[in-house]
């Protein structure tokens, strides 16, 4: 298959991106616009000899994916909306029992069961707060079935190399549109799998990061020499609980701090015609394709405008938009909600520097001429 | 007294209250992982959250502790992704058959090959006594001070009719049966449920009347009555009565070995049925 473009969806593209990074477990329940991957996972996972398994409901998914990964095999979800709101109890046992896996929301309109078919923007601080105590996460967002393949295979080596969960946030649009991508079938070698530990099984510490440079514990596989506790429940380096305070400082903070301080790391964006430009468009998924419509509008007519995708939602691109906005005299922020990356951006921006968003919740796509209505307000 | 190994005698004394049953069935459990020749290796030990949920503090082996209710689609997680591993669910009724319901039907109607042991003392003892789905009618919680209106589950029953191929009952007083229906269950291929009934004097006991471990472990065998003498009384005889013993022994292919032939029809090409 390698080197020849196929012709997908892209929650096909998405499935096909799991199966390349070598997740060999599926866990999930039944929803729109996500139903796909699970369809196609419950076809191509006992092919390469996987295990699919559809569970009662969202609670069990995402706890029956941490139990898999937990025994060592690269485990995933999907769910839309309802469901990821299901799932924010136990995805907080993956962060804080620092078990590594993925999954994958195909964002649709809400509040509540919303438009159930109907695409949206709506979970993004969701995903970074909706489970509940202090913590850091990653989030990927895809905008074309490309994307879609490769950003699924860059989450399971985040999660993996990291130890955490990893979100990727795509949508109803991204999800179900048809367009061609090439797979890259990654070699082992572009592959990360958890650091196992080495040495004396009685010595092993699975929560232990102290002695580790990347500031990663390494993560062993039930069944094998070491044995384990995973623990949910504050811990300390052996996943024994306890409630002193100085360990559970101690954990919570390194939850923050292994991903924040590796932002370098982890962040990506995507920069288009920025060179030059004096207005920004900065948009993620479904939402960058009308904003490069818009940009090359604005191009014709002299304006100069440049679009930074954010490939990461989360960690925030602070960086990146921060020296973005020491070029531009102002940002356009186009998404499909009312204006959640807006307020992120606009935070890291000088006050008087306009930071208009696009936002539509009413379930139909952004298009570039709103886009271009909001960049000749910011040229004014 | 190799059971000893399993056990991390280091964080004695347990942290259960006087008088509570859950050491008695710590007890039975190791020492039918020695029975069986379970180690710690190849044994994980998933557990829930209240006071039977914290049973792994004391153990050895590999464990999971994870989120309330949500013990079973952990350990389903677990088992599916390496099949060898001896995967046991500890949880009690609150953890087991309330919040975590929905699991525990369909972790038994798929047949998942686990050993659940669920400790049913009738209530949330962690955080102070108040009702679960097994609270009997009538009795008194810290949130059903005048009175439990609701009807209880009756979690043998439940397993039962969800298609668990084992399910016992037995009381954290009687060790011997215990660790007979535990080495059974474990060694089972299949979904097998272990109710354990236990005592809390302190929540459950106090407000019913019954404020020492005695009086709770004699009002417990007041109400049991074994399976065999069970099925020659009539239902409205029963009304009340706690049934002991084996009730399901059944061979029931469980879900892996269903799946495997899944995996060598997909690999064959093959679709339907």
């Amino acid at each position: 298959m390698a080197g020849k473009t196929i012709f997908a969806m892209g929650n096909e593209a998405i499935t096909e991106g799991a199966l390349a990074a070598g997740a060999r477990f599926y866990a999930g329940y039944p929803i729109t616009p996500s139903s796909e991957i699970a369809e196609l996972s419950s076809r191509r996972l006992p092919e390469l000899g996987g295990i699919y398994i559809q569970m009662e409901d969202e609670l069990a998914s995402i706890a029956a994916i941490i139990g898999a990964s937990a025994a060592g095999v690269k485990a995933y979800t999907a769910t839309s909306g309802p469901g990821f709101s299901l799932m924010q109890e136990n995805l907080g046992v993956a962060i804080m029992g620092e078990v590594p896996c993925v999954i994958i929301n195909v964002m649709r309109s809400g509040p509540s069961t919303g438009l159930a078919t109907k695409p949206a923007q709506g979970d993004v601080m969701q995903a970074r707060w909706g489970t509940h105590g202090d913590h850091a996460i990653i989030a990927l967002s895809p905008s074309s079935v490309q994307e879609c393949y490769d950003f699924t295979i860059l989450a399971f080596n985040l999660a993996e190399k990291y130890r955490t969960p990893v979100l990727l946030l795509s949508d109803e649009i991204v999800g179900h549109m048809r367009e061609g991508y090439l797979p890259s079938e990654p070699s082992a070698a572009q592959l990360i799998s958890r650091k196992e530990p080495q040495g004396d099984p009685a010595a092993y510490r699975l929560y232990d990061f102290s002695q580790e440079a990347d500031g990663i514990a390494p993560l062993a596989k039930y069944g094998g020499k070491y044995v384990y506790r995973i623990n949910g429940s504050g811990h300390d380096e052996i996943g024994a609980p306890t409630a002193n305070p100085a360990v559970t400082d101690r954990f919570v903070r390194h939850l923050s701090e292994k991903i924040e301080l590796n932002r370098a790391e982890i962040v990506q964006t995507r920069s288009f015609a920025m060179e030059d430009a004096d207005i920004a468009i900065v948009s993620y998924g479904c939402s960058v394709r009308s904003g490069k419509a818009a940009m090359m509008a604005a191009r014709e007519k002299g304006i100069r405008v440049g679009l930074l995708q954010l490939v990461t939602l989360w960690p925030f691109a602070e960086q990146e938009i921060l020296e973005l906005s020491r070029q531009v005299k102002g940002i356009v922020v186009p998404e499909m909600n009312l204006g959640q990356v807006r307020g992120e951006v606009q935070r890291l921006c000088p006050k008087d520097l306009p930071v208009i968003g696009v936002n539509r919740v009413d379930s139909l796509m952004i298009t570039s001429a709103e886009i271009l209505q909001a960049i000749l307000e910011v040229g004014r | 007294m190799n059971y000893l190994q399993y056990l991390k005698t280091e964080t004695f004394p347990l942290f259960w209250c006087g008088g509570c049953g859950n050491g008695v069935v710590l007890g039975s459990l190791v020492r039918t992982f020695e029975a069986l020749g379970y180690t710690k290796e190849d044994t994980v030990v998933v557990t829930g959250i209240g006071c039977w949920g914290k049973a792994d503090d004391y153990l050895t082996t590999n464990a999971f502790h994870g989120t309330h209710g949500r013990a079973l689609p952990f350990a389903t997680g677990i088992k599916l992704a390496n099949d060898a591993l001896h995967v046991v669910v500890l949880m009690g009724d609150g953890d087991g058959v309330t919040i975590g319901g929905n699991h525990f039907i369909h972790a038994a109607r798929r047949n998942i090959d686990l050993t659940a042991i669920v400790v049913n003392n009738y209530n949330y003892g962690m955080t102070g006594g108040q009702y679960s789905a097994t609270t009997p009618e009538n009795s008194v919680t810290s949130t059903s001070r005048y009175g439990h209106v609701e009807q209880e589950f009756d979690i043998c029953r439940l397993a039962e009719a969800a298609g668990a191929p084992f399910v016992a009952r037995t009381s954290s007083d009687d060790p011997l049966s215990l660790q007979r229906l535990m080495r059974e269950g474990m060694t089972k291929k299949g979904f097998a449920l272990i109710e354990v009934i236990s005592p809390c004097p302190t929540n459950f006991g106090r407000s019913n009347g019954m404020r020492t471990p005695v009086e709770m472990l004699q009002w417990t065998k007041e109400r049991s009555i074994s399976f065999a003498r069970a099925k020659e009384m009539p239902p409205a005889e029963l009304e009340g009565r706690v049934i002991m013993g084996k009730m399901v022994d059944l061979v029931r292919e469980d879900y892996y070995t269903k799946y495997l032939r899944v995996i060598q029809s997909a690999q064959a090409g093959k679709e339907g049925a």
